[in-house]
């Protein structure tokens, strides 16, 4: 491997990283953030989790969290961080299609757009 | 106990999980979902959600420090990812499908291969094996640094290791756990990648696997913002802690003592699951 390739894929691997840090680290201070007012809301209430019902329906929807978030209710705040959670990831692969074109690996290329198709498929797709 | 009550005690058992999953370098997602229904009574369906998003962003927050020592394979990541969130997506529908006693029973087998392989031990990978040919038409050979120079590798056994990544992804969305074991497995046994590369790369992999079943889980109301909360925050803090004191640590006695855990653990989680409390 030449050493211009190698200094290449490790700038894209440092760039990935610090996309992952920054993504952790919002999605943790939204999560406390909506944590913190459900706490002050509801701290009190008996705990609920014994039996299975679901969520409701605007907990479940990408459309339906962001609405109940800019609501202010606290857990539509919650799932909104745990949907910048879940979107990190999705977010690297999709730097990593650039990095890959960069190098005008159309393989890998392809590859990172088959993760990619498939990550969005499970989080945009069907209900 | 009151939400809040609740909420404290299980970021505080969350953060012991993360953190010991961390020094160990077993993660903290495998003995999380056992804690949440065996302990805290939690149905297994909301304590799997709340697994699988803490497994991305442990996977996520630690992937920043092993990308800077340059032993994660990008490449080998990306190929295998096709077959882990392919997988996922399948276990992720499988979830819904079977019942909670089998998730339960399966759940058990894969603690129980967990304590067994935190046990192995080690086998320095063969070197100098000739390159092969389908390795090398996708360009998963590399290096990385060792103890004499850079050391190369040469990946072997190709489909085997892509059939396993697909099984690993399939536990990975059935049960909301990371399955870094299996997937270290596949890398470091049947591809013969160096043992520090597997587990750099398995890390790097387990969050976008991770994120393939999330989006399933999140629209079938599996993930429960007052649940997750706590055990999210506990867990990465742990782990972040775990990432610092790494290198201080004793890890040996640890290893032994969360493989014990794990043991119980999965004596208990098949026992509730052949007795249909689970």
């Amino acid at each position: 491997m030449p050493p211009v390739k190698s200094w290449t894929d490790q700038r894209i691997e440092n760039l990935l990283a610090n996309l992952l840090r920054a993504g952790v680290l919002l999605s943790a201070l939204v999560v406390l953030a909506g944590g913190g007012i459900y706490l002050f809301r509801h701290g009190q209430a008996p705990v609920e989790f014994r039996v299975f019902r679901g969520e409701p329906a605007d907990l479940r929807s990408l459309h339906g969290i962001i609405r109940s978030a800019s609501q202010l209710h606290a857990r539509g705040i919650i799932q909104l961080g745990l949907l910048l959670l879940i979107a990190t990831p999705v977010a690297r692969v999709a730097l990593s299609i650039f990095g890959f074109a960069k190098e005008r690996d159309g393989t890998y290329v392809v590859f990172t757009l088959i993760v990619f198709s498939v990550l969005l498929y499970s989080l945009l797709g069907t209900t | 106990m009151n939400t809040l009550e609740f909420s404290l005690l299980v970021c505080g058992c969350s953060l012991v999980a993360g953190l010991v999953g961390a020094l160990t370098g077993l993660g903290g997602g495998v003995v999380l979902v056992p804690l949440l229904t065996l302990l805290f009574k939690v149905d297994i369906r909301y304590a799997v959600g709340a697994s699988l998003v803490s497994v991305i962003a442990t996977s996520s927050g630690a992937a920043a420090a092993y990308v800077k020592e340059g032993f994660s394979n990008i490449r080998i990541g990306m190929f295998l990812e096709i077959a882990t969130t392919l997988g996922a997506l399948l276990g992720a529908n499988l979830a819904a499908r079977v019942s909670t006693h089998a998730i339960a029973i399966v759940f058990g087998f894969v603690l129980l291969f967990s304590a067994y392989f935190s046990r192995k031990p080690r086998t320095e990978a063969e070197r100098a094996i000739p390159p092969d040919p389908l390795a090398t038409r996708l360009r998963l050979n590399g290096s990385f640094p060792d103890a004499d120079g850079v050391r190369n590798y040469n990946v072997q056994h190709v489909p085997a290791g892509w059939g396993l990544m697909l099984g690993a992804g399939a536990l990975s969305g059935l049960l909301g756990i990371g399955s870094g074991a299996m997937k270290v497995l596949a890398m470091d046994q049947a591809m013969k990648i160096p043992f520090k590369v597997s587990t750099t790369t398995s890390n790097f992999m387990i969050g976008v696997t991770a994120a393939a079943s999330a989006g399933v889980y999140l629209h079938r109301g599996y993930i429960d913002p007052g649940l997750v909360m706590p055990v999210m925050l506990g867990v990465l803090a742990g782990s972040m802690i775990g990432a610092k004191v790494l290198i201080r640590a004793h890890t040996k006695w640890l290893r032994l003592g969360f493989s014990v855990v794990i043991l119980l653990l999965a004596i208990e989680m098949l026992y509730n699951g052949l007795s249909g409390r689970i």
